[in-house]
């Protein structure tokens, strides 16, 4: 008796050790596959939003809190400003601040750049850790493990949290595994506690991310079908009521969110339930206590009634404006055309666009096909948590499909249901105790033939999987590699030779800007690099990534689509010092602002249907070109202007080819630029500065004045441009 | 038209019994258990003072025409609203404690959500 119950001891120790062995190479694995881009690259913070999430942590490291929360930012959105403190989700910056204090505490003083830059990648772990949980509740820890370490590198989810990726959704992720795992303890128990912690973490999620209308709607799915499948328990009472009376109250805490949870139509379904919840209370006691018969009549009429009452109440609430209605970016989830007819803005975003097919492959590999053999497993038997699982999917599934940046929110599903089915398949044909039995009587009779085909057959099926989980490592490391570890304000590239190099043109003419113009000097830009502009030139801009505002959006886009002359006017009014252009038809870089153009036709077009019409952009036959069968408007635009504004000089000054286009772009087209002056083009020619000339002080309009010099100056010799050599290789 | 509203009339005579026979059941049954069990007339006397609490805020919202601070009146509706949710989940449970959840516990993890809960509350009600 004794020398079992050490053995089961020395069995648990063992086990508890392996598993801290797991988690720990887990987390270096999840996060060392992470920091290809730190390597690659450099400890830089990427891309877009990222750069605003750091530009308002160095804000709140440097002001405090407080300063933080009441932070009226009057360097962007000129001259409106930005309520930034109360308009954005705090807990990215709140979270790294605190991670940056406790670490000067310990004596570890870090740059808080380095703090933002690692972010992601530690939180990566946490969420494999709450993965192992959630899964475990769901399956067995076997099964957590496994999703566990799928979470750790699925690209799915790398592809928003590498090192450097500095956004909300980096800790969102985290915390909503951590939110759903207590979430499913507490409805599995009926614990206060857990709710209570279910309802802390969905605060959390709702400080750092607006993606937290998915949980307010999920656990209230979950719970609804729970009630309609007849499995109404106390436990599922307690869970409930408790997370959502704590939760909702929490959530009216931020002040982005203030009183929406009561207000707007995306939150109603959660009040609903906790309603429905307080009723089916009621009668599931008063059934308790009479003949089913009785309870039958009492329900149905009751039902109806409140049914009615609720909908109606609803309508009228809405109708009267005490509700608002759902909101744009809720109804293009459902209608994918939506937003393209009434709100060009989040069409124009490119992760608001549909997914196409092989990007679920891409993100998940051998997990995509696995995922349906989980939640078929799931249905078999049906416990009341694995109607989660089921739910999740289900939602998630169409969601990923509509918007790219969903899949976001599918890969944590994909890797709980992949390692349901794969425990599931390991736990019948990895099961070779049955040979290892010493006692005869366990064994069945089975012939000597019957017994090796059972073993080949398991060691196949076993193998092939093992290569298949092989087979997904070297994936996701591939993928994390190539496509998901590029900062894109630095381009990865090659010199002539071969040579790697690299194409720093974004931090090369921000960098300009910040030491060679005034310190209140206004730019211009399409509203992708107004984050950019604020956070590495720190200059005022007009528009950026927040896009709050689309009438302001779309005076950007209405001067950048205008001539010239006009689109002065309209940049001389707004106090602009300064446009900038992103150019990549010299280095083929497809991300450019001509590309985008068309977006900032429509935006405009939506604001003064009159003056901008998309039509007029496009060739007699509807083709979209550049070169001498350009529409006369689009030549005359100022975005053509400056774009291609001395481009030909590089080639041999009559035509020059636009690689990205492949188009032959002639100085005929681009003619003069008489209100504008080139100021500073970066090495490739991505990024061009410009700067609006100053009223000339004869009082001619700019246009004669320039017509003028051009008369006096000719045979003056030109500054002779070189062109580079480098390509891009993305 | 006759026949035809007759039984209608009798369903609803009907229905309206069986009510009011579910109705005074429940009730019987409810007094029966609470009887001689000073932890649950408790609770319930609580209960019953929360939604008290609870319906005067609303009417007084209603009869000054203006929830203007908002925030102050949410957070002490949502405060009785809560711990009248709370106060249930405890009552289910000292009825009938939930599998692996001991009173003793359950008490514990009630008066923890209880205290956040309130502490929210004082936060939002500035």
């Amino acid at each position: 008796m004794a020398t079992s119950c050490t053995q089961k001891h020395l069995i648990r120790w063992i086990q508890l050790l392996l598993k801290c062995t797991i988690f720990l190479s887990l987390t270096a694995a999840a996060v060392s596959s992470r920091l290809f881009s730190v390597i690659r690259f450099e400890s830089i913070i990427h891309e877009f939003d990222p750069w605003f999430n750091f530009r308002a942590t160095k804000y709140l490291v440097n002001n405090g809190f407080y300063k933080f929360l009441n932070w009226f930012d009057d360097r962007t959105w000129y001259p409106l400003g930005r309520v930034t403190g109360g308009t954005l989700y705090p807990g990215l910056m709140a979270t790294s601040a605190a991670v940056w204090h406790g670490l000067r505490k310990i004596g570890l003083p870090i740059d808080i750049r380095n703090v933002c830059v690692l972010f992601a990648p530690a939180f990566s772990g946490v969420t494999a850790w709450a993965t192992y949980h959630l899964t475990s509740e769901i399956k067995d820890s076997g099964a957590g493990l496994l999703a566990a370490a799928f979470i750790a590198i699925a690209p799915g989810y790398i592809s928003r949290s590498v090192a450097g990726s500095y956004d909300n959704e980096a800790i969102a992720i985290t915390l909503l595994m951590v939110t759903f795992m207590f979430w499913i303890k507490a409805m599995k128990t009926g614990s206060i506690m857990h709710s209570t912690f279910a309802a802390l973490f969905y605060f959390y999620m709702v400080s750092a991310w607006g993606g937290y209308v998915f949980i307010t709607n999920l656990i209230p799915l979950h719970v609804f079908i729970l009630i309609l499948m007849g499995r109404y328990s106390t436990r599922l009472y307690s869970a409930y009521s408790t997370w959502y009376a704590i939760g909702t109250l929490a959530s009216m805490q931020i002040p982005f969110v203030g009183f929406l949870p009561i207000r707007s139509n995306d939150h109603m379904a959660a009040l609903g339930v906790f309603g429905l919840m307080q009723v089916v209370a009621l009668g599931s006691y008063v059934k308790s206590q009479v003949s089913w018969q009785k309870f039958q009549t009492v329900m149905v009429v009751s039902l109806v009634f409140l049914l009615a009452l609720g909908i109606s109440a609803l309508f009228a609430l809405t109708y009267f404006g005490f509700i608002a209605p759902w909101t744009g970016r809720f109804y293009s989830l459902w209608d994918t055309n939506y937003a393209k007819i009434h709100i060009p803005i989040i069409a124009s975003v490119s992760e608001h666009q549909p997914t196409a097919w092989p990007a679920f492959f891409f993100d998940t590999q051998f997990l995509i096909w696995l995922f349906p053999a989980g939640v078929f497993l799931l249905f078999l038997d049906l416990k009341d948590e694995h109607v989660f699982v089921i739910a999740y999917s289900v939602l998630c599934s169409y969601f990923a499909g509509v918007m790219v940046r969903l899949m976001l929110t599918l890969t944590p599903i994909i890797c709980v249901c992949a390692a349901v089915a794969i425990s599931k398949l390991f736990d019948v044909y990895a099961d070779f105790s049955y040979f290892f039995s010493s006692s005869s009587a366990e064994k069945p009779n089975l012939s000597k033939r019957d017994r090796i085909m059972t073993l080949v057959t398991k060691l196949t099926v076993c193998g092939s999987f093992l290569a298949y989980l092989v087979l997904f490592v070297h994936h996701c490391t591939w993928v994390t590699s190539n496509a998901y570890s590029s900062p894109s304000v630095v381009l990865p590239s090659r010199n002539p030779d071969g040579s790697p190099a690299l194409i720093d043109d974004f931090r090369e003419a921000y960098y300009w800007l910040r030491m060679n113009t005034a310190e209140d000097a206004k730019v211009a830009s399409w509203w992708d690099y107004g984050y950019q502009i604020g956070g590495m030139a720190d200059r005022t801009t007009l528009v950026d990534n927040n896009t709050w505002n689309n009438t302001h959006i779309a005076i950007v886009g209405k001067a950048m689509s205008s001539p010239q002359e006009k689109a002065y006017d309209i940049l001389k009014a707004h106090d602009v010092d300064y446009v900038l252009v992103i150019f990549g038809g010299l280095i083929g870089f497809s991300g450019d602002d001509i590309n985008k153009f068309l977006w900032m036709v429509r935006i405009s077009e939506g604001i003064w249907p009159d003056e901008i019409k998309e039509r007029d952009y496009f060739t007699p036959s509807g083709e979209y070109r550049m070169d001498a069968q350009a529409s006369q408007t689009m030549k005359d635009s100022l975005l053509y202007k400056l774009s291609y504004h001395r481009f030909p000089t590089l080639f041999n000054g009559v035509e020059g080819i636009d690689r990205l286009r492949g188009q032959n772009i002639r100085q005929v087209d681009i003619g003069n630029l008489d209100y504008f002056e080139e100021v500073f083009t970066s090495e490739n020619w991505i990024v061009r500065l410009y700067k609006l000339k100053e009223l000339d002080a004869m009082g001619r309009d700019l246009h004669t004045k320039g017509e003028f010099d051009r008369g006096s100056s000719r045979g003056i010799k030109k500054r002779v441009a070189k062109k580079p050599l480098l390509d891009v290789r993305v | 038209m006759v026949p035809k509203t007759t039984p209608k009339k009798a369903d609803v005579a009907s229905s309206a019994s069986k009510f009011s026979d579910t109705i005074s059941a429940s009730y019987k049954a409810y007094c029966k258990q609470v009887s001689g069990d000073r932890q649950l007339q408790l609770i319930d006397t609580f209960c019953a003072f929360l939604v008290a609490v609870g319906v005067i805020q609303f009417l007084f919202v209603c009869a000054a025409k203006d929830s203007f601070p908002l925030n102050a009146f949410l957070a002490g509706f949502s405060a009785c609203v809560g711990q009248f949710v709370l106060l249930v989940s405890l009552r289910m449970q000292v009825v009938n404690s939930f599998m692996g959840i001991s009173p003793q516990r359950a008490f514990g993890e009630f008066v923890l959500a209880s205290l956040v809960l309130h502490f929210l509350c004082l936060h939002f009600v500035n």
